[in-house]
């Protein structure tokens, strides 16, 4: 159980996919500029990404793995290079399932995500997450938390930022830093203090 | 080469640059910059993928039906990025492993998709295909200065290479510690969004919230 929590806290804040790993950086800087898109952003991906992660895995052990047909009598095939084309048509598949299921029953939600929906089959952070899981070899139950933490590291990353570009509307900034520039200065001051985490043994 | 085509070629450098200006494909970078080399094999491998994916989606493009252009789109671009890791795992073993996962992560890459999107969707495929190198470039312009400016002054190194001397070696140069860590990528890209935005006025961002000046006539 607490290996457990420990993943989970350092799927959070630790190993932060977007201020420690670059991830799903587009829509981190595309839509962090009001908290309540942020909000429904980061709800999306933690929904997405905790779901992707476990089913994936599930692909990976039973389908692609060296010698995981073996419960079909076929011992000998490895068909993990097909790895990346599967995990991208789960993600395409459950983001497509998410947002026919958020248009009929949160019309407002769906609206305010707007065109970020179907981009969260690009955002990297999803299909990173996979990717670690499949290199770092964590079974079904690990990689459901796994699938949580890291989704609810990068709502929590998300929100933060929005927070802090709120207030930064209303300072005097640079011609050329206006907009993109200072959000980059931004995002690398917050994942300074990320950082700090990283000091931590659980 | 015809004018439209070299425009196609060079716009993405400086004037449309997808990193600098449309905030797209910063994702999977900026974690593969702190060696130059890995930073040269993620901008061949990028351009490599971009251009063949505009090609060939051009070549389809009025055979694909609408509603499922996306995921004929990511299938041809996973299947290229499956070329691309296979063909590394195979001629470059240790760069692959030192890349790890952010060679497929080229998949989710928003350059790849919004330029299948943005432009292969409407142009012919030999125009496409200067579109992808193109952008391939404006990346790679970004990549390289961000991989040149860490691999420098955190490692005094350039390509593996010494150029300053550690002091830990006897040398002069003492490293800074943070070149190598992520936050790092964050400042040199947005003060070189900053050095390019001041050189090309008009890719500045109008303020949100413009803070009223108030002139002595007006005071009541």
């Amino acid at each position: 159980m607490e290996a457990y929590l420990s993943l989970l806290l350092r799927a959070v804040f630790v190993e932060n996919l977007a201020l420690a790993f670059f991830l799903g950086m587009c829509t981190f800087l595309a839509i962090s500029k009001k908290i309540e898109t942020a909000i429904g952003l980061g709800i999306a991906v933690m929904i997405v990404q905790g779901i992707t992660v476990p089913v994936n895995n599930v692909i990976f052990q039973y389908l692609l793995k060296d010698g995981a047909l073996a419960w079909a009598g076929l011992p000998e095939v490895d068909l993990s290079f097909l790895g990346l084309i599967s995990y991208i048509g789960v993600i395409a598949a459950i983001v497509q399932i998410l947002e026919m299921t958020l248009d009929r029953f949160f019309p407002a939600l769906y609206n305010a995500l707007g065109v970020f929906l179907p981009l969260i089959t690009v955002n990297c952070a999803i299909l990173g997450g996979s990717l670690f899981m499949v290199e770092r070899d964590y079974n079904l139950t690990e990689s459901a938390v796994y699938g949580l933490g890291s989704g609810l590291g990068w709502a929590l990353a998300i929100t933060a930022l929005a927070g802090i570009r709120e207030k930064l509307k209303y300072s005097d900034v640079p011609d050329g830093l206006q907009g993109l520039g200072i959000t980059f200065i931004t995002v690398g001051l917050m994942s300074m203090g990320f950082m700090a985490f990283s000091g931590i043994q659980l | 080469m015809s004018d439209s085509a070299k425009d196609v070629l060079l716009n993405p450098l400086l004037n449309n640059n997808p990193i600098a200006l449309q905030i797209l494909g910063i994702c999977s970078a900026l974690a593969v910059t702190t060696k130059l080399s890995t930073s040269l094999i993620m901008c061949l491998a990028l351009t490599v993928v971009i251009a063949f994916s505009n090609f060939f989606i051009s070549m389809i493009r009025h055979h694909i039906p609408a509603n499922i252009r996306i995921i004929v789109q990511m299938t041809i671009i996973a299947s290229l990025v499956i070329v691309v890791d296979q063909f590394l795992k195979a001629y470059a073993y240790e760069l692959s492993k030192q890349l790890s996962v952010f060679v497929g992560l080229i998949i989710t890459n928003c350059i790849v998709l919004g330029r299948a999107e943005a432009f292969a969707m409407k142009n012919g495929p030999v125009l496409s295909f200067v579109d992808g190198i193109g952008n391939g470039l404006g990346y790679s312009l970004i990549l390289i200065v961000v991989g040149t400016v860490r691999e420098l002054f955190g490692s005094g190194t350039l390509l593996g290479y010494t150029v300053m001397p550690l002091v830990t070696e006897g040398g002069w140069y003492d490293p800074m510690g943070l070149m190598l860590l992520p936050p790092s990528a964050f400042f040199i890209i947005g003060l070189f969004i900053w050095a390019l935005r001041s050189w090309k006025k008009e890719q500045v961002e109008k303020p949100e919230y413009q803070i009223h000046q108030v002139h002595r006539t007006e005071v009541v």
